[in-house]
């Protein structure tokens, strides 16, 4: 079994509907979605959700106003600003708990917070394993590695041959969080020089944790100069770009009528996603 | 005043409308551009500021003084993210999982553990002309964004007009970006993908309590969706910027809109115009 994420750093330059497509595309898998406080990927794939589970992590201080004394040793102590007036701010709590070891009358309790909910869900395409955080909530690292140990259980019971993962932008924690255990990093960029410059990013990351790393790129007819820059600055490290992808509205009619683009259209840009899985599938099988 | 720029969805044009809005105001105010998406910041490719200092941004994390530890467990009981552990004659310290809370050190019984800085990024201030212009970078490889942004967001200058732009999701680095902020402009796309994450953001900032208005980018394709649920919402919809070939190009060049296509300047200045007036229509109802 090989898990494949799909990376950008860029937000927007075209994850989910890559991905939608490898859905209509590749037979053995399980999608996940890890992309879990901006979650798209249902849209393309309209799932019917088998089992809902909360999502229970990390902690809240909370102050009886009762036994508290005012003393304020915990407003002073508290690395996060998280406490004035003698309340808890929970958007601040990072739930480190120092204040609730602190307080000289113990006042303070720690409690446990539903920071979300995962889903397991059968579409027209195989499984999926999708989240919710909550809103305002901290600890999306490890909703993700939830969704993709729960997507790794469904493709070893079932004996599915891929995970594919959508992942977040960014490089960041939930990043970090979807590349663990990943065999391969498909990074779609685009040739605006926001693109190139999340890129390197992204790319140091995937580096940085020992990833091999494949690059597309999307919508390469809006500025051919910019294809090029990102053609070049790849073959100096040595890193394949496995795809072109032009432009085309197309994208977002496919995602209007809530189908991935391989099965709304048979044009350029679905023809180009088909030999981008095809090369995967033979080169990492 | 503090302007937040956010999304929910990444690519929706939150640079765009963070640098052509700062831009079209520097000669008439003073204004400050602050990028707080640490992760992967661009509007510095818009701005091209002389960036004049550049300071490390650290966390405290655990040094443990081997002679004074009786290894007693205390600290590795104490922390809640599991970043320091006790086996046998050894204590493990683990960075990169350390929020740098400071329990550990400070209910250490024999104090033998201090507080040291851990780089996690940089940030970098300057000036593009008359504009203050602030930008924080996460290091490669570290995962928390947070504490890169609380550094950039005291730079903020309520006394000015700062803007603020977001990263895009919705969580814990959106909301350290954009909480305190006097208004935040939710950029989205009339898209499935753009309207199904722009109802997070609006919860987000609801539950936040900060006010805002909607700019719609690249209206021509998707659909009339995003508009009907902006009407139900009672979100206004202060700027609409049209899908142009124009406009993609200059993105793709780092050129910003108002610099690139002039004609925009009079647009953002009238999007910042409606964002004093709803501003001052909800203090004004505050104060009553």
């Amino acid at each position: 079994m090989k898990e494949i994420v799909i990376l950008s750093g860029k937000g927007g330059t075209g994850k989910t509907s890559i991905v939608g497509s490898f859905a209509a595309l590749a037979e053995s898998k399980v999608l996940a979605d890890c992309d879990v406080d901006a979650a798209d990927l249902h849209l393309l794939l309209n799932p019917s959700v088998k089992q809902e589970t909360e999502f229970w992590s990390g902690q809240v201080a909370f102050i009886n106003a009762e036994k508290c004394t005012q003393c304020g040793l915990c407003q002073d102590i508290c690395h996060f600003d998280a406490i004035n007036n003698f309340k808890v701010d929970p958007i601040s709590c990072e739930g480190c708990g120092f204040c609730s070891h602190i307080c000289p009358v113990d006042a303070i309790t720690m409690r446990e917070n539903m920071a979300g909910h995962w889903f397991a869900s059968d579409t027209g395409y195989g499984p999926l394993v999708h989240a919710r955080l909550g809103i305002a909530q901290e600890n999306s690292g490890k909703l993700v590695a939830l969704v993709k140990q729960q997507a790794k259980q469904i493709a070893e019971k079932d004996g599915l041959d891929y995970v594919i993962s959508d992942g977040p932008p960014g490089i960041g924690c939930p990043v970090v969080s979807s590349l663990s255990g990943a065999n391969l990093a498909l990074l779609v960029t685009e040739p605006t020089l926001s693109g190139i410059h999340d890129l390197e990013r992204v790319l140091g990351v995937c580096r940085h944790f020992g990833v091999p790393s494949l690059v597309c790129i999307n919508k390469h007819d809006i500025n051919e100069d910019n294809t090029r820059r990102i053609e070049d600055y790849c073959s100096d490290l040595g890193i394949e770009i496995a795809a072109r992808i032009p432009f085309d509205n197309v994208v977002t009619e496919a995602m209007v009528k809530g189908m991935p683009v391989v099965a709304y259209s048979d044009g350029n840009v679905a023809r180009e996603i088909k030999s981008l899985w095809q090369y995967i599938s033979r080169t990492w099988s | 005043m503090i302007i937040s720029v956010a999304s929910g969805k990444g690519g929706t044009g939150k640079t765009l409308v963070a640098t052509s809005l700062a831009l079209a105001l520097k000669d008439k105010h003073e204004v400050q551009l602050l990028d707080c998406d640490v992760e992967e910041p661009n509007d510095h490719i818009f701005i091209k500021p002389d960036i004049r200092h550049q300071n490390a941004v650290s966390i405290p994390v655990p040094k443990v003084d081997e002679e004074k530890c009786t290894h007693c467990g205390k600290c590795a009981e104490v922390c809640a993210y599991n970043a320091i552990a006790v086996v046998k004659e050894y204590v493990l310290t683990f960075p990169e999982l350390c929020h740098g809370c400071g329990a550990c050190s400070y209910l250490c019984p024999e104090q033998a553990i201090s507080e040291v800085a851990n780089d996690i990024g940089i940030i970098e201030t300057g000036n593009a002309g008359a504009m203050d212009f602030v930008h924080g970078k996460l290091t490669i490889g570290q995962a928390m964004a947070p504490p890169v942004i609380r550094k950039v967001k005291e730079l903020a200058d309520n006394n000015k007009v700062a803007i603020i732009d977001a990263s895009p999701g919705t969580s814990c680095p959106v909301v350290e970006a954009i909480k305190e902020s006097d208004f935040c402009l939710l950029v989205t796309e009339p898209t499935p993908f753009g309207l199904n994450d722009l109802v997070l953001a609006v919860e987000t900032v609801r539950q936040l309590d900060i006010p805002c208005g909607i700019v719609l980018n690249r209206t021509g394709a998707g659909n009339g969706k995003t508009e009907e649920y902006c009407q139900k919402e009672n979100l206004p919809i202060l700027l609409t910027i049209p899908l142009d070939t124009e406009i993609a190009h200059l993105y793709s060049r780092g050129v910003a809109l108002v610099e690139g296509m002039p004609q925009w300047r009079k647009d953002f200045v009238g999007l910042f115009n409606k964002i004093v007036e709803l501003v001052n229509e909800r203090n004004s109802d505050t104060e009553r």
